[in-house]
C-alpha cells in the first residue's frame, strides 16, 4: 500500500538550519548535513532542503551545503532556493539533489517548469507555491493567492489555478505551503490543500503548521495531502520522524513502519 | 567491474553514490566495449522511455543483449527495467530488449500520478537472488507514471489501483521498478545483494 510521507525540511540560511515563524523572527536550529542525516536515521520519508534566503538576496544554492548533505543520504532528497535556470538546476543534480523545487523563478518564468521537466524527467520538479488565504473575499480560500520572494510579495495570482498550470507545464509535485498556517503549530490549511489536491492529478504535499501527530493525520485525511512537510516539530526535541509516524498510523493513516 | 550506462536520461550521481558506498568497483560509460567486457551492467534511468533510443542508436542494445546471452550480470532501474520488456506506450515507436514479454502502460485515469512515494513489495518470490534478506511487505521509493505487467518473471510486485512488476528476475537478468539508491536499508540490500553476485 501507497504510505503517506512526512517529509523533514530544513531551512537553510547562510548554510545553517533555522526556522522561522511566519517567515520573520528566525532561530538557529543546526547543521544542515548534521540533521539530514539524524531525519534519516530517524525515519523521515524524505529530506527538503530550502535555501530560503537565495531569492530575495540573490545568491545562488549553496552547491557545497548539498554535497554534503547529499553523501551518504540513501532517501528521497529536494532542494530549493535560488533556482532560477535549467543550468542551475543541473548544479544542484550534479551535487546530489534527486529533485529541485522551484517557486518565484516560475512565477517569474513559467517555462522553467517545461525545461526542467524536459531534462531531468517530471519527478525531479517539484512547483512550491506559497499560498494566503483571500481574507475580504467571498471564498477565502478558493481566492486563495499565490506569494513570492520568501511570503513577501504578492503575485495576484489564484493558487488552484497556479497549481494546474505547472501540473500541465510538466511538475511532478506541488509543495503547497500555507503562510496563514506557517510556524504557528496550529495545523496545516486543509481546506485549501484539500481543494489544490482535487484541482490536479498529481502529488501535493501540505506544509505549514504542523504542531502534533493529529495535524499530519487530518491533513492526510480531511487535507487529501499525499505527503507533508515538517521542520519545527523535529528540531527542538519533540519527537523523532519513526514516533512521529507511529502516532499518525495510530490515528489511522498508512505510514512507512517500521522505517 | 559494473558499467553503469550513461544514455543521458537524468543523472547517474545517486546510483554512482550508492555503489560507491557499497565498494563496488563501478565506472560511468557510454562505450558499447566497456559493456561487453564488465561483468556487471547496471542500467539506470529516470524520465521518458524515449531516451532509451539512444541506447540502439549508441550500440548499446546489442553489446547489452551479447553480454547477457554471455551470462553477464543486469540490473534495471525504473525506466531500466522498462527497457527489459518489449516497449512502453509512453513510446510505442522505441522498442525495448525483449527480455521479457508485456508492454509497460501508463496507470489508469482517475488515481494519481506519477505514483511517487513509499509502497511496500508483495508477493516475494522466495528464490530470487537480488531479493535476498527483503522482508515481505517492505517499503521501497517510486516515482513513475508507467509500469510492466506481472508475469511469471515477476519477482515482486506492488499494488498501485492494481499490482504491477516491482522487480522482476530470470537467471542473470534483473529489473527494479523502485529507486534501490533512493530506498534506505531496503533499497541498500537488494544493490547489495547484486553487487555480490
Amino acid at each position: 500500500m501507497l504510505t503517506k510521507r512526512i517529509i523533514a525540511c530544513l531551512d537553510v540560511r547562510d548554510g545553517r538550519v533555522v526556522k522561522g515563524i511566519q517567515f520573520v523572527d528566525i532561530i538557529d536550529a543546526g547543521d544542515p548535513a548534521e540533521l539530514a542525516h539524524r531525519h534519516a536515521a530517524g525515519g523521515a520519508d524524505e529530506i527538503v532542503l530550502l535555501d530560503i534566503t537565495a531569492t530575495h538576496e540573490g545568491r545562488g544554492t549553496l552547491i557545497d551545503t548539498v554535497q554534503r548533505t547529499a553523501r551518504e543520504l540513501f532517501i528521497p532528497f529536494t532542494v530549493g532556493g535560488g533556482i532560477r535556470t535549467a543550468d542551475d538546476a543541473a548544479a544542484v543534480f550534479d551535487a546530489g539533489a534527486d529533485k529541485v523545487s522551484i517557486n518565484s523563478a516560475a512565477i517569474a518564468r513559467p517555462e522553467l517548469i517545461d525545461e526542467i521537466g524536459q531534462s531531468f524527467g517530471a519527478q525531479a520538479v517539484i512547483v512550491a507555491i506559497d499560498a494566503r488565504r483571500t481574507a475580504n473575499a467571498t471564498d477565502p480560500v478558493g481566492e486563495a493567492e499565490v506569494y513570492v520572494s520568501g511570503g513577501r510579495k504578492p503575485t495576484g495570482r489564484k493558487v488552484v489555478e497556479w497549481a494546474r498550470e505547472a501540473e500541465q507545464r510538466g511538475a511532478g509535485e506541488i509543495l503547497l505551503t500555507s503562510m496563514d498556517a506557517d510556524g504557528t503549530r496550529n495545523g496545516f490549511d486543509c481546506e485549501l490543500t484539500a481543494l489544490v489536491s482535487e484541482a490536479v492529478q498529481i502529488p501535493v504535499i501540505a506544509s505549514g503548521g504542523a504542531g502534533n501527530a493529529q495535524h499530519f493525520a487530518d491533513v492526510f485525511g480531511r487535507g487529501r495531502a499525499d505527503a507533508a512537510l515538517a521542520a519545527s516539530i523535529f528540531h527542538f526535541g519533540i519527537t523523532d520522524s519513526r514516533a512521529l509516524k507511529a502516532e499518525i498510523q495510530r490515528a489511522g493513516v498508512a505510514m512507512r513502519l517500521p522505517c | 567491474m559494473i558499467a553503469v550506462i550513461d544514455y543521458k536520461a537524468g543523472n547517474l550521481t545517486s546510483v554512482m553514490k550508492a555503489l560507491r558506498y557499497l565498494h563496488a568497483d563501478a565506472e560511468v560509460t557510454a562505450d558499447p566495449e566497456v559493456v561487453r567486457r564488465a561483468a556487471k551492467i547496471v542500467l539506470p534511468g529516470v524520465g521518458h522511455f524515449r531516451a532509451t533510443q539512444r541506447l540502439a542508436n549508441g550500440g548499446l542494445t546489442e553489446a547489452v543483449h551479447e553480454s547477457i546471452t554471455k551470462g553477464a550480470w543486469f540490473l534495471g532501474i525504473c525506466v531500466g527495467l522498462q527497457w527489459l520488456y518489449e516497449g512502453s506506450t509512453e513510446a510505442p515507436e522505441t522498442p525495448g530488449l525483449g527480455a521479457f514479454t508485456g508492454m509497460c502502460e501508463r496507470f489508469p485515469a482517475g488515481i494519481k500520478s506519477p505514483h511517487v512515494g513509499w509502497n511496500s513489495l508483495d508477493s516475494l518470490r522466495s528464490d530470487s537472488k537480488m531479493l535476498r534478506g527483503i522482508p515481505e511487505g517492505g517499503f521501497v521509493y517510486y516515482t513513475h507514471s508507467w509500469r510492466a505487467p506481472v508475469s511469471a518473471d515477476t519477482a515482486a510486485q506492488t499494488t498501485y489501483s492494481a499490482p504491477f512488476t516491482a522487480a522482476v528476475e530470470r537467471d542473470n537478468v534483473m529489473g527494479v521498478q523502485f529507486h534501490p539508491e533512493k530506498s534506505s536499508t531496503v533499497g541498500m540490500t537488494v544493490l547489495k545483494n547484486f553487487v555480490e553476485l
